[in-house]
């Protein structure tokens, strides 16, 4: 009989899964929907670009639909809620889905109005976020502007997408303002919640020093409570204040609204609690979900939610024969971090293995791990090609797979399961 | 790990101080972990806080984020900061004997 699979969300992982399954199942076998808000695409990693003028809005974004398979229903619609126990998704429009299957895969949600006066006076001004294509092409703008002064990029707390993202931003700014003729009356300040510039302490140690090399100041353990717009001052919860003329801002995220109004999907903060090896919820066995819509503790990341669609694909399939899940899923990441002057750094690493330096994919490389380098920055931009041709579409990629691979890392004994 | 005396009992505790064992706490031991580092007394607000922590830990086996404290304890993250400052999710789990909590990626 034929079963029905519903996937809310069109982004990366909703539209590699549905794809994979595609493949996987005739079409008088599975039906499967994919279920989104709008038909917009947007290539998320391009948005760090966007602020330097590397990258032009319109070519990070294409049409959701177009990137899903023939046999593969699209809906442009808003999701209400979902109802467990009858296992429907309601529509915003009224309208029901019913499902055999379904996978949440609605990613993070930004929420600025979180933090108190973010929103007030001064947004878009001399405030900004380069986490939409909007923010990101308006902090373009006042970039071009930029005359010198403080420039400061906030992290306002954790967790959120791609960890590195506000890292490489002042990489890529010391570069820009060096090429403008304004860095040497700039300051920039990395703000962050964390002890240190990011959460794993090998890779950490050697961002820090790449910052101090490039005259970056670092304000760590400082969890934003609120923004002043008139005076031009971020305000942590302790009382530490960092004053700016331009602010580059991470917002809160949480996840989709409709998983709050969907009692017993989510987390206090909106995220689906996921079992972190099989991908099943913890809210009812039908139901899986993958990407930056988990509670996982691994890096809400495209790499992250590629690995988790070719496990979460043969999950499913296990799940609809009635066959025991595979718990596969090692937390695997894969980051290039742009460092500016057209080099970047490659890391590597899952829930147990920090970043370490090494080559990959094989001891061979050719990618050098923790190491600046032009072939990692020349992979960085190819990715943008791999990702619209290869990983949406749901190929594997050559010599990577889902798990991590140890070949070429070198590992000290006292990282393995270190690692947080 | 170490084993130290605090109130008077032996527990196990890492590096930062964070008790290793959430069996080897009592009240008594919270009150002279909190006013080590600064806190006088533990009024009602703080227990609320401290015991959501511990509680959330012995049954899930992870302790909440700050943001998640501040949506789910009954307290404020604004007042969480005044009843523990500097770190209120890091400070309310070393009072309330349960490991250091583990920071999100």
């Amino acid at each position: 009989m034929s079963k029905r699979i519903v996937v809310l969300g069109g982004g990366t992982g909703g539209t590699l899964l549905a794809n994979r399954l595609r493949r996987r199942f005739d079409e008088d076998e599975l039906r499967i929907d994919v279920v989104d808000r709008d038909d917009v695409h947007v290539y998320q990693p391009g948005l760090l670009f966007v602020p330097f003028g590397l990258a032009d809005p319109d070519e990070i974004v294409r049409p959701r639909r177009r990137q899903l398979r023939r046999g593969i229903d699209f809906h442009e619609a808003k999701v209400d809620s979902v109802e467990l126990a009858a296992q429907a998704v309601h529509l915003a429009d009224g309208s029901t889905l019913p499902y055999d299957v379904l996978v949440v895969a609605t990613g993070a949600r930004l929420l600025p109005d979180e933090t108190e006066g973010l929103l007030g006076a001064g947004w878009n001004e001399t405030a900004f976020t380069f986490y939409t294509l909007d923010g990101a092409t308006r902090l373009r703008d006042a970039l071009a502007r930029f005359d010198g002064g403080r420039l400061v990029v906030d992290i306002a707390d954790m967790p959120i997408k791609c960890p590195v993202a506000p890292i490489e931003f002042a990489f890529l700014a010391d570069w820009f303002l060096r090429e403008r003729g304004v860095r040497d009356r700039t300051e920039i300040v990395l703000a962050t919640p964390l002890d240190g510039c990011f959460t794993k302490p090998i890779a950490s140690k050697h961002l820090t020093h790449l910052l101090a090399e490039k005259n970056i100041e670092l304000e760590v353990d400082f969890v934003a409570g609120s923004v002043d717009g008139d005076a031009r001052t971020l305000v942590s919860y302790d009382g530490r204040e960092i004053p700016y003329d331009l602010l580059a801002i991470v917002p809160l995220h949480g996840g989709a609204a409709f998983v709050d109004r969907s009692p017993g999907l989510g987390d206090a903060l909106g995220f689906v609690c996921t079992d972190a090896a099989t991908l099943q919820s913890a809210a009812a066995p039908e139901v899986f979900a993958l990407g930056d819509a988990t509670d996982l503790p691994s890096s809400k990341a495209g790499s992250v939610t590629h690995f988790e669609g070719e496990i979460l694909a043969e999950n499913i399939e296990r799940f609809l024969d009635g066959r025991p899940l595979a718990p596969r899923f090692d937390g695997h990441a894969n980051c290039f971090v742009e460092t500016g002057f057209h080099k970047a750094l490659l890391i590597d690493f899952n829930f147990e293995t920090e970043p370490v330096p090494g080559m990959f994919p094989t001891a061979l490389g050719p990618l050098p791990l923790l190491h600046e380098s032009r072939l990692n920055h020349v992979g960085k931009l190819a990715f943008q090609w791999i990702y619209w041709h290869l990983l949406l579409p749901g190929r594997g990629l050559p010599l990577v797979g889902p798990e991590m691979p140890t070949a070429g890392k070198r590992i000290p004994t006292s990282v393995a399961g270190g690692a947080r | 790990m170490t084993t130290t005396l605090i109130a008077e009992r032996p527990v196990d505790v890492d590096a930062e101080g964070f008790l290793t064992d959430p069996e080897q706490w009592n009240e008594e031991i919270a009150e002279a972990i909190a006013r080590d580092a600064g806190i006088a007394e533990l009024t009602p607000r703080h227990w609320q806080v401290v015991r959501f922590m511990r509680d959330r830990y012995l049954s899930t086996g992870s302790a909440p984020s700050i943001r998640a404290l501040g949506k789910e304890s009954g307290v404020p993250v604004k007042e969480l900061y005044e009843l523990f400052p500097k770190g209120p999710a890091k400070l309310a789990a070393k009072i309330g004997g349960i490991p250091k909590p583990k920071g999100c990626i």
